[in-house]
């Protein structure tokens, strides 16, 4: 995704001058493409992110949209309030950028877990919140992100993830992308569990299972009417997140299907608990801690159909 | 308008708004009104009736909470209408208790400190690599210089070699729960500036000859400009002046009279 993402940025940069991009002194050997074709609209920040997020505000107060490009946490958490103020208050372009979402880092341990950050930056007003789920579809919310007025987060896996998309999706901020149809349950999944997931579908199709897979890409907004379809005609949804179960899209689905006139649905949200990770370990590791999304998905349709049965 | 008589109506106007608003930190407010005064009348280019003139030189208070001060300076210079004033911190008001954009002539919200000199130094990056002609000013606040932003700042601008960028502090040395030297030393604070790399004037905060001299441009080529102002807090009311409490307390009927009179004003 992160070579995706640089691609994708100097393509637009070519036909844009108004983009910018600024590192918090992460990114060696990735950002170089960007800085050598437009060293005048790139800054290295230092390791600096409140500042680097300030920064972004004034070179969009001056008519600029700008890229901040960080890692895990740090472009998001620990400039809070600097996006929440001048950026968000002001309804700024400048599209901040993390890479490493998730577990992604998982070995470096829980300073670099971004596991709360979707929650976090989806309580901001006004603030669109991008989790893409392969490189394509990296490659078109770049796009999407460089042209649309307001700020936008958006949370990218690392390096290697695999092409979902055969060929480059219809891809809209706000609307989901439909992976497979299927009529037991809906599988919605966000950013890098995507693969995962339709991988999944295939072999649950095997044992009888059919599965719905929706791409939500975007978790703010949140597209209402895909999971309002889900719950109406599968009668359950799975919501799949690289993140905590607090705040993030397993919340902002249920928020949907509360609010849902008749959306009675059977409903679970694979997703990290909610606690410390205090072991040290791949992201595979790490994921036994939120169970088995197999075995979940499995009992689920079960169940559900012994009830119907 | 002289930046004298901009000075006297920015104070008599915020006493006037605090005081109808029963709002705090009107010793903020009095501090700050030479400096706003010199900025509007002699330094920074701008057009009231076309606030957002692309070429208009850049004034960044990140002091937030001397709202009243700053809404004064843009009222009487013709920003907007003064009976505006009428209405600060009232229901639905655009004036809110910290500096709010929407409201003609403010560049940026603020009212958290520390936001200030980034977003300035975003302003002045954008017109060095543009080339642009406008130059960009940042007020701060002691409390400004104790938060880490400004320094992450503070090392960019210097960096960068930002000499469009302007930083006044305003040094009143006096923060939310007393002098600044029992808070938290910011002293020597002009040497810091300067080890930061930073062209540094220190001037009477009062004093509008020298603070005219200090803004025209930058105190070294080449570099960012720290001009330390040094202020009295509640400067102008006497039984205001130098008071922790006037961070705080909105005058009475008696007070605000007292207050007005001293400054000429029939109130």
């Amino acid at each position: 995704m992160r070579t995706a993402f640089i691609e994708a940025l100097c393509r637009r940069a070519a036909v844009d001058p108004r983009v910018w991009l600024l590192t918090g002194d992460l990114g060696w050997s990735v950002l170089e493409k960007f800085s050598n074709a437009h060293p005048g609209r790139y800054l290295n920040m230092g390791v600096a992110e409140q500042n680097m997020t300030g920064v972004a505000a004034g070179l969009a107060l001056a008519g600029n949209v700008v890229f901040v490009y960080s890692i895990a946490n740090f472009p998001t958490l620990r400039c809070l309030e600097q996006i929440r103020n001048d950026v968000a208050y002001h309804a700024l372009p400048v599209k901040i950028v993390a890479v490493g979402g998730g577990l992604a880092y998982g070995t470096h341990g829980y300073s670099h877990h971004a596991v709360e950050d979707l929650a976090v930056l989806r309580a901001l007003p006004g603030m669109t919140v991008v989790a893409p789920g392969d490189p394509l579809e990296t490659a078109a919310a770049v796009e999407a992100a460089a042209q649309m007025p307001g700020p936008c987060y958006l949370r990218l896996g690392k390096a290697g993830e695999p092409r979902v998309h055969a060929r480059p999706p219809e891809f809209a901020v706000g609307k989901a992308i439909r992976m497979r149809d299927g009529t037991d349950v809906t599988l919605i999944s966000i950013g890098g569990m995507l693969a995962g997931t339709c991988e999944l579908a295939r072999r649950l199709a095997d044992r009888g299972i059919s599965c719905r897979v929706e791409s939500m890409h975007t978790l703010k907004p949140l597209d209402d009417e895909t999971v309002r379809a889900a719950a109406r005609e599968t009668g359950a949804i799975v919501t799949v997140e690289e993140h905590g179960i607090v705040g993030g899209l397993g919340t902002a689905v249920a928020e949907v299907l509360a609010g849902a006139e008749g959306a009675h649905c059977a409903f679970r949200r694979f997703a990290l608990p909610d606690e410390v990770f205090h072991r040290t370990g791949s992201a595979a590791y790490l994921w036994r801690a939120a169970g088995d999304l197999e075995q979940l998905v499995v009992e689920m349709v079960s169940s559900r159909r012994r009830k119907a049965g | 308008m002289s930046s004298n008589d901009l000075a006297r109506r920015i104070r008599v106007d915020s006493l006037r708004t605090v005081h109808k608003a029963r709002a705090s930190h009107i010793g903020s407010s009095l501090s700050i009104a030479d400096i706003l005064a010199v900025l509007y009348e002699d330094i920074l280019r701008s057009r009231p009736a076309e606030p957002a003139w692309p070429d208009r030189d850049r004034l960044i208070v990140s002091k937030g909470h001397a709202a009243a001060a700053v809404y004064a300076a843009l009222a009487n210079r013709g920003f907007f209408p003064r009976d505006w004033l009428d209405t600060y911190c009232a229901d639905g008001s655009r004036l809110a208790g910290h500096i709010t954009h929407g409201v003609p002539g403010v560049e940026l919200s603020t009212g958290s400190l520390g936001h200030g000199l980034p977003v300035a130094a975003g302003l002045a990056v954008a017109a060095h690599r543009g080339a642009l002609s406008w130059r960009v000013f940042a007020l701060l606040s002691d409390g400004d210089c104790d938060e880490g932003s400004t320094w992450e700042a503070a090392l960019f601008a210097a960096h960068h070699r930002l000499e469009k960028l302007t930083a006044i502090v305003d040094y009143n040395r006096i923060q939310g729960f007393g002098r600044v030297g029992e808070v938290l030393e910011l002293d020597p604070l002009g040497d810091k500036w300067r080890a930061f790399g930073w062209g540094v004037v220190e001037v009477d905060g009062h004093d509008h000859g020298a603070l005219r001299t200090a803004l025209e441009g930058p105190a070294q080529a080449g570099r960012p400009t720290a001009v330390i102002a040094h202020t009295v807090k509640g400067k102008g009311v006497g039984f205001m002046e130098d008071r922790l409490e006037w961070h705080y307390k909105s005058p009475t009927d008696e007070q605000l009279l007292h207050a007005l009179r001293g400054l000429g004003e029939d109130g």
